[in-house]
């Protein structure tokens, strides 16, 4: 079972994802330069880190979504393979359509790094399986630019929200939604499943803070067993 | 009365944004690109009735408020409506 | 451009870029001709204060500069301590005072972007940032502009590049209003064998020039900054300096990846005066000599005139040396991360820099006369009225009622909460944030460094207002409160970085508080045994002839090699007893309490006590070791009180209440509110007390109960058994959570 990394110009996340994944959770980790087109079907796990892919500039991950590396993504997602993208790297992943919607600045017109609290909306997914639905969790965001919005309801029909901004008791009320995201979304996958973004981000609380991230992490790896062994 | 204003980095001012569009631009196939710049438009609909008034007080928005004229410059166009 | 290159210079010409008379009667005699245009801007530009420090370099030899962990102090580009194992930490602080007063959100960002070019131009990775921030009175009308620009322009250019900003100070103060200061620090790490220098050397070694190209960006920044503002007329406006954080991240994962492979003999950033002070400076280190072609420099505008190019300080650009063995490998490293790279010049013998363009030899320079200006006379005076600022009208604070005096307090813009500042800096990125400036400290692990546990404890100290009433005690304070803020946090300091922000050495009480100011922070580091590994100097911080406050940033790396908890600073429980360790009562002289009541700072700081600081800091150790349940902070600016309510308003538990009983033996104000180092305050479990009281003991520190933490939501403080204040503590705490929110 290998992960891969990828490092877009300027990603700032990528480092953080593989010591979470490698010394953390033990994974087997590649990083992948994007401009090198490997062949990502080996990888049962790719991940778009966060950071400012090239600066943030234009859109945030809109120039990152055109990078040699992306056409090789969308052929894995299409394979069903599983694609994580966090923060920036779920930006990137709406620009490349992969997910519907997209991420605009923060109501709030400020970058915002604290912890917040997260509801599991739904765990019958690769990504959040180790949780129950109605947990709440404690991941910390870091973002400028997190608010989701949905472009045509038909679109947004298709995917579905899988964690919710909430308050610590896990209820979605005025004060928890730290960015105005549209129906407090902080973490997407799509029709099939298999791409999942999400802002805050995991691979900060992996061995510190709140070790939630760990958890999500041992979610991909049990779902990634169990289809090994089936 | 409408005003559009068109903000721009000065030319003396290094532009970033608009550098790194262009390098993807020539990137993606498009060659022939020589320059980018970015800025933005801001549309300011006034009661103004007199078109120089109008002309004259979104001049003064864009002096005091709107852009930074220590790097930024602006221009005004009147829009139909 | 009224000049070309190769116009002989003029006195006229001198004195308008910036050299006085006899600066360039000195030029001419060394030359024994006159400079050229080009090369008088070249002087123009090295002779400043900013790149020369002409006025304060004789100085440093005060300094204490040497230790078992130097490898690298002042003289480069960032100092460099051992952590051991083949590890080692590079770190620095610089100004960007007046391009920020000038455009805030782009003059603080393009500091940010230097001070971290600094770093990782040593080879070392950029793993966390400081800022020490100092506006004027909010009155005045471009205070709120400033702070909102200068915040956002330190969150999106660190954000960006992926550096956590993990703690720093902002200070409000009427003397900054026309000069707010911007010091950013940044520390990285490096594997010993990796370091690299700015330094050139080795006949017919390559010159190569990297990152963005060239524009007409800051032509002269380095003279402005050796200049004051004058309110009178037009500010000087040059072409402002634009960061590119993009471009600069992919600089630092170039210049990573060309030190893993050592791949260059030297390597420099462009920052102030830009391709002219890293070309001599690293000429000038390596005793060698350099030829630059300036046509094969990338630029990004037509018809650049050499003195132009020279004097440029466009951002996010690099001067690297190399044998030309790697000039392959180098170019397909800046290809992959899509940044110019040219061959420019090469290394030759001698001292002598030649410099072409257009085919023409148009700079001809001896290295030394270019670097080392005479110094200036600068004579020092201390002010006369120092016993009228050492006045403080103790009768009318006596006969003042406590609540008056606790409310004038509170109500101060220094008494505030800075989370609305640090949330928008991501404090996280890069998985090493243990803790930030919310703890007193940033505590960070270096989780790079499999063979040992290590964590570093970083923290920015200054108190500008002592420094301007007794500028040696300034000096000393901010070294020793550095120093313990780090212990607090379980951290052996080992050594400071400074920014020493003054006004203009050419008046004389400036040049006597910089010189004071020295000999206080030398004192601390030689006590302690802390060396200074590397500083900044930024004088003419004034206008219309008004100097700011000496303000000498001082920043403090500690260590803490083992994996024991980190104390905690705020109340854990609300059942807590609270204790003061260190002198019962505190100095009111230049405290922030004085300045309140009496509408203006005043009274003689008290003398630091050098032995007792020491005493504190190993006093921590044994603290930590014990692994007592306890809370320790320190009590700085606002004295005990102040100290107090920030460990209760950090504690989880909305309903913590504070009660202090002052004890009878002492001067109620000089308890609450005296400010003297050190003084620590411990929250702690009762059952601990008669263990903190031995351990006080054995180190030489006195240790006295002072109350306790409850759940009453309220503070009171009690005089023997009449209760003399009793406020609710929701409301001082929203006051203090909403000062900082006004400006953003």
């Amino acid at each position: 079972m290998k992960a891969a990394v990828i490092t877009f110009p300027g990603s700032n996340c990528d480092d953080d994802c593989v010591y979470a994944l490698e010394e953390v959770c033990e994974l087997s980790v590649d990083r992948i330069w994007h401009k090198h087109e490997v062949d990502l079907s080996p990888y049962s796990l790719i991940v778009l880190p966060g950071g400012f892919s090239y600066g943030d500039y234009l859109r945030c991950g809109s120039l990152a979504a055109f990078s040699p590396i992306m056409n090789l993504v969308r052929a894995a997602s299409d394979r069903g393979q599983l694609i994580l993208g966090i923060c920036n790297g779920f930006q990137i992943l709406c620009e490349a359509n992969l997910l519907p919607g997209a991420l605009v600045p923060n109501s709030s017109l400020r970058f915002i790094c604290k912890d917040v609290t997260l509801k599991v909306e739904n765990n019958l997914n690769p990504w959040l399986n180790a949780f129950k639905v109605g947990d709440v969790l404690t991941l910390p965001i870091a973002h400028g630019d997190g608010r989701y919005v949905i472009g045509d309801q038909a679109q947004a029909a298709k995917a579905q929200k899988i964690l919710s901004y909430c308050d610590a008791k896990g209820a979605l009320v005025d004060g928890a939604n730290p960015n105005g995201s549209f129906d407090f979304v902080a973490g997407m996958v799509n029709e099939k499943g298999n791409v999942f973004g999400l802002m805050p981000h995991p691979e900060r609380a992996a061995d510190l803070r709140s070790l939630h991230g760990r958890k999500l992490f041992e979610s991909i790896i049990n779902h990634l067993r169990e289809k090994a062994s089936a | 009365m409408k005003a559009r204003v068109h903000i721009f980095l000065k030319d003396s001012v290094f532009d970033p944004q608009g550098n790194t569009i262009a390098q993807m631009l020539r990137r993606t196939g498009f060659e022939k690109v020589h320059g980018v710049r970015m800025g933005k438009v801001i549309d300011v609909e006034t009661t103004h009735q007199v078109a120089a008034e109008a002309l004259s007080e979104v001049k003064k928005m864009c002096e005091k408020i709107l852009t930074n004229p220590v790097i930024e410059s602006y221009r005004v166009e009147l829009m139909e409506s | 451009m009224r000049n070309s290159d190769s116009t002989p210079s003029t006195v006229e010409m001198a004195i308008e870029l910036g050299l006085s008379r006899e600066e360039y009667a000195y030029i001419c005699r060394k030359l024994e001709r006159k400079p050229n245009f080009a090369e008088l801007g070249i002087f123009s530009a090295m002779y400043s204060e900013h790149c020369s420090y002409k006025s304060s370099k004789r100085y440093f030899k005060r300094f204490p500069t040497t230790g078992k962990r130097v490898l690298q102090g002042p003289g480069e580009n960032a100092g460099i301590l051992d952590l051991g194992d083949g590890w080692a930490v590079a770190f620095k602080m610089e100004s960007h005072n007046h391009p920020s007063y000038i455009e805030p959100y782009q003059g603080a960002a393009t500091g940010v972007g230097g001070i971290l070019r600094d770093i990782f131009t040593m080879g070392a990775r950029p793993i966390a940032n400081m800022d020490a921030l100092f506006f004027g009175s909010p009155e005045d009308a471009k205070t709120h502009s400033l702070v909102r620009g200068v915040v956002k322009g330190i969150g999106d250019y660190g954000n960006c590049v992926g550096v956590p900003t993990v703690a720093g100070q902002t200070l409000f103060h009427p003397c900054y209003t026309a000069n707010p200061l911007v010091n950013a620090f940044t520390l990285g790490i490096v594997k010993t064998e990796q370091i690299l220098k700015g330094i050139a050397k080795g006949k017919d070694n390559i010159v190569m020039y990297v990152g963005s190209k060239t524009g007409r960006d800051g032509v002269h920044g380095a003279t402005m900054a050796s200049k004051e503002f004058s309110s009178e007329g037009e500010l000087e406006r040059p072409a402002v300096q634009v960061g590119d954080p993009f471009t600069e991240k992919l600089l630092l994962e170039a210049t990573l990846e060309v030190a893993e492979q050592n791949l260059v003999v030297g390597i420099q950033d462009m920052g102030a005066a830009g391709l002219t002070s890293s070309s001599f400076e690293m000429a000038h280190r390596g005793a060698s000599g350099l030829e630059l072609n300036l046509d094969a420099i990338p630029q990004r505008e037509t018809a650049m005139s050499a003195y132009e190019l020279l004097l440029s300080e466009s951002q996010e650009r690099m001067l690297l040396v190399a044998e030309p063995k790697n000039l392959e490998k180098l170019k397909a490293i800046y290809d992959k991360w899509d940044l110019h790279a040219e061959v420019i010049g090469k290394v030759t013998e001698g001292s002598r820099v030649k410099m072409f363009s257009k085919g023409e030899l148009v700079v001809d320079l001896p290295i030394e006369l270019v670097v080392e200006p005479p110094m200036p006379e600068r004579p020092q005076a201390a002010p006369s009225d120092l016993k009228q600022r050492w006045f403080l009208e103790r009768n009318r604070m006596l006969a003042t009622p406590l609540e008056t005096k606790v409310l004038s307090l509170l109500k101060s813009l220094n008494f505030a909460d800075v989370s609305p500042i640090i949330h928008q800096y991501d404090s996280m990125v890069g998985n090493r944030t243990l803790a930030t400036v919310l703890d007193d400290a940033s505590v960070l692990r270096l989780r790079e460094i499999k063979s040992k546990n290590i964590r570093l404890a970083l923290a920015t100290d200054c108190n500008p207002r002592v420094c301007w009433l007794w500028p040696q005690e300034g000096g000393r304070r901010a070294v020793a409160e550095a120093a313990l803020n780090v212990a607090l946090r379980g951290a052996e300091p080992i050594g400071i970085t400074d920014c020493l922000n003054f006004g203009s050495p050419e008046n004389t009480e400036v040049m006597w508080q910089f010189a004071e100011c020295v000999e206080g922070i030398s004192q601390t580091c030689d006590f302690l045994k802390v060396p200074v590994i590397s500083g900044n100097v930024s004088f003419y911080n004034e206008t219309d002839g008004k100097p700011i406050y000496p303000t000498p940033m001082i920043g403090m790396v500690g260590v803490i090699e083992d994996n024991l908890p980190l104390p905690l600073s705020y109340c854990f429980s609300t059942e807590l007893e609270l204790g003061l360790i260190g002198p019962l009562v505190g100095g009111l002289g230049g405290s922030l309490f004085a300045s309140e009541f009496f509408g203006r700072d005043c009274g003689q700081p008290e003398e630091t006590d050098l032995t007792i600081v020491d005493r504190m800091i190993k006093w921590c150790q044994v603290i930590r070791r014990k692994k007592m349940t306890l809370a320790l902070h320190d009590a700085a600016d606002g004295g005990l009180l102040a100290a107090c309510l920030e460990m209760a308003f950090r504690s989880p538990h909305e309903c913590t209440g504070i009660s202090l009983e002052i004890p009878h033996e002492a001067d109620v104000d000089s308890f609450l509110f005296g400010e003297t180092i050190p003084r620590v305050i411990a929250a702690y479990e009762p059952v601990e007390r008669v263990d903190l009281e031995a351990t006080s003991s054995r180190g030489g520190l006195k240790f006295h109960p002072i109350g306790s933490v409850n759940d009453s939501g309220r503070l009171k403080i009690f005089q023997g058994s009449a209760v003399v204040l009793d406020l609710a503590m929701k409301d001082i705490r929203s006051r203090w959570e909403q000062k900082y929110k006004v400006f953003f």
